[in-house]
């Protein structure tokens, strides 16, 4: 079988596993396409994804209400081993970049990371992935009779739920007792949209001048387009921003249909979390800023001046 | 106690990026220590300047310019260093069954990791060797401390951060925000000059990839580089949003 471990979040199937499947389809293999479904009072979970795939796998249990990477691995890795899957699919969140390697050594498999492209033929994968923060794209390759892949986020076409729905079966696990225990947790869900799965982010930078200005010209924006907000490290350093908004090496990857950089200069590592999106747009003061190198569209001038006269306009 | 540091030697990221043969090419590039390796450094001086009894051993597995890194390490602070040589490029997992293997014999019960590799965007080696070892790991860490063989720290999740804790032995992969790395001092470069490098070889550790690497190459996607001046602030607004409309489409 062909086993996606379902992404899910606030009682929803997440977009990520939706992804999943398209690339589970496109390996074009006989072998039956299983969702795995790990958590607590997932019963809507498994209902869901039943309309996408040949089998649902369900394991519902309190232990399960948190993940964890001890947990997710032997779970998964069982599930893989007694179903004699070929091909493993994780979503490339930051959980499933954690726990994916323990599971190809639990089933002594290769591990495929991030990959944005992924074909069989024969016993043999090919996959495309980005190295080098994001600037270039290697080709690999792993023969054999199982794989572990991380699917990034953004880059497949989410998969069309049918209208009939696949049988649902309850799995045993053999779990282990969790080590890593959670004391507290500080969520970053605000009122806007995922910045990992929205269509349009409006990044600021250093350039709107101060926390004062990313609200005035930045919230304000993204509120009007019904956009993401994103930053840059420069202003998370400053306090102006929380970490969570960060796109960039170390923070969020992004790959919207529209990007908007507002007074930031493109630094490398800033470009390797947004330089994938489809179309991208700056505003910059200096003309000579790296952002421009990459921009479809842009304009060189004052970010005070111009964003209210972007946002009126956008009004009209 | 022994505390491990994985330090990996990489592209400084203010340098381009050149393929030649198919893989990118690092000759005449400027390579300095991965930052996320710099924190794991610094976190375990952090934690031995807190009162933690503790060696410090850096380890890096790659060809002999890596030494170089492992040098900063000791630079920096770490006490000795060990060097695998290779010029094979392993993936993380293969390099996980080294490092397992290296703590083991140091008898290491802290190993610091960079939460995600600055070549070859990974985050798999602090996993893959906690699984070797059957240790616990935690992901992500932005803060840690240790009291006796308890850590407890912070570390982000996909939604949100969360606050831990961990009873050693354990893996822990580092964040920017972890802390902030030092500089080596001029004395502590000339004292580090007489600290150990050991190497050792490869062979001994009996590692088999199973993952191989094809080709690489550098896709620019064509940019249309559309640039408005915007002395005329209005005219600029309007032209930029009729664009988006228009044009591109992507706004309503």
């Amino acid at each position: 079988m062909i086993l996606i471990v379902v992404e899910h979040a606030s009682g929803k199937v997440s977009k990520s596993t939706w992804e999943m499947v398209t690339a589970a389809r496109e390996l074009g293999r006989e072998d039956p396409i299983t969702a795995l479904v790990l958590g607590n009072n997932v019963a809507p979970i498994a209902a869901e994804i039943a309309h996408a795939v040949d089998q649902v796998l369900v394991a519902d249990l309190p232990l399960l209400a948190q993940y964890d990477p001890e947990l997710w691995s032997a779970a998964v890795a069982q599930i893989a081993t007694e179903g004699e899957a070929s091909v493993v699919l994780i979503g490339g969140s930051r959980s499933g970049r954690e726990y994916s390697p323990r599971v190809a050594i639990k089933v002594d498999a290769p591990l495929l990371e991030d990959v944005i492209s992924l074909k069989a033929n024969g016993d043999k994968l090919t996959a495309q992935h980005y190295t080098f923060l994001a600037r270039v794209t290697e080709t690999i390759e792993a023969t054999g009779p199982v794989a572990v892949v991380t699917i990034k986020p953004g880059v497949f076409n989410p998969a069309t739920p049918r209208t009939e729905a696949a049988e649902q079966f309850d799995v045993d696990l053999t779990l282990p007792t969790p080590r890593f225990k959670v004391t507290g947790k500080t969520a970053e869900r605000s009122a806007r949209v995922s910045l990992t799965e929205a269509d349009i982010v409006v990044s600021g930078g250093r350039g709107v001048g101060s926390a004062e200005g990313f609200t005035q010209y930045v919230e304000a924006l993204a509120d009007q387009l019904g956009a993401a907000v994103g930053a840059t490290r420069a202003i998370v350093d400053a306090g102006w921003r929380p970490y969570s908004e960060q796109v960039g090496q170390t923070g969020k990857t992004v790959q919207p249909k529209l990007y908007i950089a507002i007074g930031i200069s493109g630094a490398v590592q800033h470009l390797s979390g947004m330089n994938k999106s489809k179309t991208i747009v700056a505003i910059n003061r200096d003309a000579e800023a790296p952002i421009f190198k990459i921009a479809d569209y842009g304009i060189v001038g004052d970010v005070p001046q111009l964003l209210p006269a972007i946002l009126a306009e956008l009004k009209k | 106690m022994r505390i491990l540091t994985y330090i990996r030697q990489v592209l400084d990221a203010e340098e381009s990026v050149h393929i030649a043969n198919n893989s990118v090419a690092l000759e005449n590039s400027k390579l300095v220590m991965d930052t996320m390796d710099e924190y794991g450094v610094e976190e375990a001086l952090r934690l031995r300047e807190s009162g933690v009894d503790a060696e410090i051993v850096a380890v890096a597995v790659g060809p002999a310019r890596v030494q170089n890194a492992l040098r900063t390490a000791l630079a920096m602070g770490v006490d000795r260093a060990i060097h695998v040589e290779t010029d094979v490029r392993l993936d993380p997992v293969a390099v996980s069954k080294i490092l397992a293997q290296i703590a083991t014999q140091e008898g290491a019960t802290l190993i610091l990791s960079g939460g995600q590799q600055a070549d070859w965007d990974s985050h798999a080696l602090g996993a893959a060797t906690a699984e070797r070892l059957n240790w616990p790991q935690a992901a992500w860490t932005s803060a840690l401390e240790l009291k006796g063989t308890t850590l407890t720290g912070k570390h982000d999740a996909d939604e949100g951060s969360e606050s831990f804790t961990l009873e050693l032995p354990a893996v822990i992969t580092t964040q920017q925000g972890l802390n902030e790395p030092r500089y080596p001092t001029l004395p502590n470069i000339m004292k580090s000059k007489k600290k150990e490098l050991r190497k050792e070889s490869l062979d001994q550790f009996n590692v088999a990839p199973k993952l191989k690497f094809v080709s690489a190459e550098i896709q620019v996607k064509n940019r249309l580089n559309k640039i408005i001046d915007g002395k005329d602030v209005l005219a600029a607004a309007a032209q930029l949003v009729d664009l988006l409309r228009n044009e591109a489409r992507v706004i309503a």
